[in-house]
C-alpha cells in the first residue's frame, strides 16, 4: 500500500551507536499530543450524547477490532443538521472524535459536514497535511496524530463514518466493510 | 517506585541468568520512540534469539534445495536437516515416533488438518463436538465449519467467574453420541491452566478423542504428549522463539493413519494416475506440496535453545514474573485482573477503571510498553466476562522484574492521564 509509516517515521530505534541514525527519532510529536485536555474533556462528558425521539436519519457503527458501537441520531431540516446525538460504548479516542463531530457539524448543512468528513478522513490517514493545505476542521486538528497510529484511525473515523452513512440512510456501517465508501486504507495494520 | 523483592530476585538469579539469555534477543535492546522495549505480548508472538536466526541465515546460505525430491548433495542436506528437525520437535514433546509429528503453517492449520482429516471422516449428523468457553476463535470455527456441514452439534463447557473450567459441567457434557473433544491447555486470553490430564482421561474413558491447543502452554512448561496421552497436540514456531509460517500437529501414529488427507498435492503420494493415487505415509500424506524448510529447522534450533535453558526452569521464572505482577496489580486501586485461576501461566490480563483497553495500550507503547488489547480472538470468554476487551500483559523467560515495574508505572500514568 505504500503509505505504511517506515520505521524511522515511527520512532523506531536502535540502544546502540552502530545504530545511530536510526536512534532517539522522533517524529510522533502528533500522536504523543493525542490524549491532550481537549479529547480528555470530550471523553469524560461527550456533548449531545443520547438519542434523538424523532430522528430523520440514523445509524449504527461499528469497530469489530475493538467492539467500539456507536449509534447516531440526527434530524434533518432541508439541508441542515437541526438535530444529531450519539451513543455508545468506545475508545477515548473514538468518544471524542464523536462529540466534536456533533458539536461542530450541528446547525451546519450536510454539503458542509460531507466536505470535513472528507477532510477528516483525509487528515486522519495522512493524506491532508493540516498544517500546510486548506481545510475547515478547526479545532478537529487534536486528531491528527491517529495518522502515527494504524490500529487507532479507525477509532476517530468511526464516528465520521456513521454521519456518512446516516446521510445516506445506510443501516449500520463498520469501519472493516470493504465495500464501505468511505473505507480508509489504515497501512498495513 | 515498586520495591523489588530482593530475595526472590537473588534466590533467582543463582539459578536463572536472565541477563544473560537476554543477551541472545537482539530486538530487545530497541528503543520504541526513546523509551527502551518492554515487549509483554509474548502471547501473541515472542521474539528470536540470535542462535535461531543463525541458523535461519545458515540454512538459506549454504543448506537450501527442496526436500524429498532430487539425489544432488543439497537436497540431500536439506532432507537430512528437516527431518532432523522433526526428530527434535518429536523429542520436545516427547512423542513416541516422529512420524508422529506433521509440520503445518501453525496452530490454526494444525487444528483444520484435524478437522478435515478426522472430523469430516468420522463425524456425523447429531454427533457432538464438546469445546470450552475459553477457546481462542481457532479451535472454534473450524468446528462450527464441520457442524454445519455435518448436521453436528457443539456442546461447550462453560468456566467460573475466576476463568477455571467448570470440571464436572464438562463431565455432564458426555452422551453417546459425543465424537470429539476440543480444549487449549492454557487460555490465552486469560492464562488459565485448564486439567487437560483428567480431562482427556475422562473423554478417552467414554471412547472419545481428545485434541488439545497447545499454542500458549507448548512455550511456556514442560509439555510431553505420552504422559497426557491426548490423540492430537497443536501449537505454533512463532510464539516458541521460532519463525512464522511454522507450526506443529501431534497426533498418535494410529489416529493419524486412519485420518484422509487435509490437502492434495506433491510429497504427500506414492503413486499417481489420473484413475488412483496412492497416499503416502504418515507424517508425508499431510505434508502436501514444498513445505517451510527452513522455518522447520528454526523451529528445531528454537527448541534446542529453549531445551538448553530448560523448560522447568522458563516456567518457574516466568511464574515470578506473574506472581510478582498479580501482586503489583491487586495493590493498585481501580485495576482489575480478569483471570484469577489458582493455576495460571504468565498472562495477565487486566482492565483500568474507566479507560478503554485501546487507551491503555496507546498509552503504554508511548512508554515502550508493548501489550495486547482487544478481545484475543476470544469473544466468548470476553462475553463470559461482559466485558468488550481486556489489556493483556503476557510475559516470557526474557523479561525481568524491572519490566514489571515499567508495566505498573505505566497503568499509574494512564489512571493519572484519565482521572
Amino acid at each position: 500500500m505504500g503509505k505504511a509509516p517506515s520505521l524511522r517515521a515511527r520512532g523506531v530505534g536502535f540502544h546502540t551507536s552502530t545504530h545511530s541514525p536510526f536512534s532517539r527519532v522522533s517524529t510522533m510529536a502528533d500522536s504523543k499530543q493525542l490524549y491532550q485536555e481537549v479529547i480528555l474533556d470530550h471523553n469524560r462528558k461527550p456533548r449531545n450524547y443520547g438519542a434523538l425521539d424523532n430522528a430523520s436519519h440514523k445509524a449504527e457503527g461499528h469497530n469489530p477490532l475493538c467492539g467500539d458501537h456507536l449509534s447516531l441520531t440526527l434530524n434533518l431540516d432541508g439541508e441542515r443538521i437541526d438535530g444529531i446525538a450519539f451513543r455508545g460504548e468506545s475508545c477515548a479516542i473514538c468518544k471524542a472524535s464523536a462529540s466534536m463531530m456533533t458539536a461542530t457539524v450541528k446547525g451546519k448543512n450536510r454539503a458542509d459536514a460531507e466536505t470535513l468528513i472528507q477532510e477528516f478522513r483525509d487528515m486522519a490517514t495522512g493524506k491532508l497535511d493540516w498544517q500546510k493545505q486548506p481545510h475547515h476542521l478547526g479545532r478537529l486538528t487534536v486528531f491528527a496524530g491517529v495518522r502515527d497510529l494504524p490500529t487507532r484511525v479507525k477509532c476517530a473515523i468511526l464516528p465520521w463514518h456513521t454521519l456518512h452513512a446516516a446521510f445516506n440512510a445506510v443501516a449500520s456501517t463498520s469501519t472493516e466493510a470493504e465495500d464501505d465508501p468511505m473505507h480508509a486504507p489504515i497501512g498495513d495494520a | 517506585m515498586t520495591a523489588i523483592p530482593t530475595a526472590l530476585k537473588s534466590r533467582r538469579a543463582a539459578a536463572f541468568d536472565v541477563e544473560r539469555i537476554r543477551a541472545d534477543f537482539p530486538i530487545l535492546k530497541l528503543r520504541i520512540d526513546g523509551k527502551p522495549l518492554v515487549y509483554l505480548d509474548n502471547a501473541a508472538s515472542s521474539q528470536m534469539p540470535q542462535p535461531v536466526i543463525d541458523r535461519l541465515v545458515r540454512y538459506q546460505t549454504t543448506q537450501h534445495a527442496n526436500i524429498h525430491r532430487a539425489v544432488h548433495t543439497l537436497s540431500e542436506t536439506a532432507t537430512s536437516e528437516y527431518e532432523e528437525a522433526r526428530r527434535k520437535l518429536a523429542r520436545f514433546i516427547n512423542a513416541r515416533e516422529e512420524c508422529e509429528v506433521i509440520f503445518t503453517s501453525g496452530t490454526t492449520e494444525s487444528i483444520n488438518l484435524v478437522m478435515h482429516g478426522y472430523g469430516r471422516k468420522f463425524i456425523g449428523t447429531g454427533d457432538e463436538i464438546i469445546l470450552t468457553t475459553l477457546e481462542h476463535h481457532s479451535n472454534i470455527v473450524p468446528w462450527q465449519m464441520l457442524a454445519e456441514e455435518k448436521g453436528a452439534k457443539i456442546r461447550v463447557a462453560p468456566i467460573n467467574d475466576a476463568g477455571e473450567l467448570l470440571v464436572d459441567e464438562y463431565e455432564k457434557l458426555f452422551n453417546e453420541r459425543t465424537k470429539f473433544v476440543g480444549v487449549m491447555h492454557v487460555s490465552n486470553a486469560l492464562g488459565t491452566i485448564n486439567p487437560i490430564k483428567h480431562m482427556i482421561a475422562f473423554a478417552h474413558a467414554r471412547g472419545v478423542p481428545v485434541l488439545i491447543d497447545g499454542a500458549q502452554a507448548a512455550p511456556h512448561m514442560h509439555v510431553d504428549v505420552q504422559d497426557l496421552d491426548c490423540d492430537f497436540y497443536a501449537f505454533s514456531g512463532h510464539k516458541l522463539c521460532g519463525p512464522t509460517g511454522i507450526g506443529i500437529l501431534f497426533g498418535k501414529a494410529a489416529a493419524l493413519e486412519r485420518m484422509q488427507p487435509f490437502k492434495g498435492g506433491g510429497d504427500m503420494i506414492l503413486s499417481v494416475t489420473f484413475e488412483k493415487t496412492t497416499y503416502n505415509t504418515i507424517p508425508h500424506k499431510f505434508e502436501a506440496g514444498t513445505p517451510p524448510i527452513a522455518a522447520a529447522i528454526g523451529l528445531g534450533a528454537a527448541v534446542d535453545y529453549l531445551s538448553a535453558i530448560g523448560m522447568d526452569k522458563i516456567a518457574a521464572h516466568e511464574l515470578d514474573l506473574l506472581n510478582y505482577a498479580t501482586e503489583q496489580v491487586n495493590r493498585m486501586p481501580g485495576v482489575r485482573i480478569i483471570g484469577t485461576a489458582e493455576k495460571k501461566a504468565a498472562v495477565l490480563s487486566f482492565q483500568v477503571e474507566g479507560v478503554h483497553p485501546h487507551d491503555v495500550g496507546t498509552l503504554l507503547n508511548q512508554d515502550g510498553v508493548a501489550v495486547r488489547t482487544g478481545h484475543h480472538c476470544a469473544q466468548p470468554v470476553m462475553q463470559r466476562f461482559g466485558i468488550p476487551a481486556t489489556s493483556r500483559a503476557s510475559f516470557a523467560f526474557y523479561n525481568t522484574l524491572a519490566e514489571v515495574d515499567a508495566l505498573i508505572a505505566g497503568i499509574r500514568n494512564v489512571q493519572k492521564i484519565f482521572g
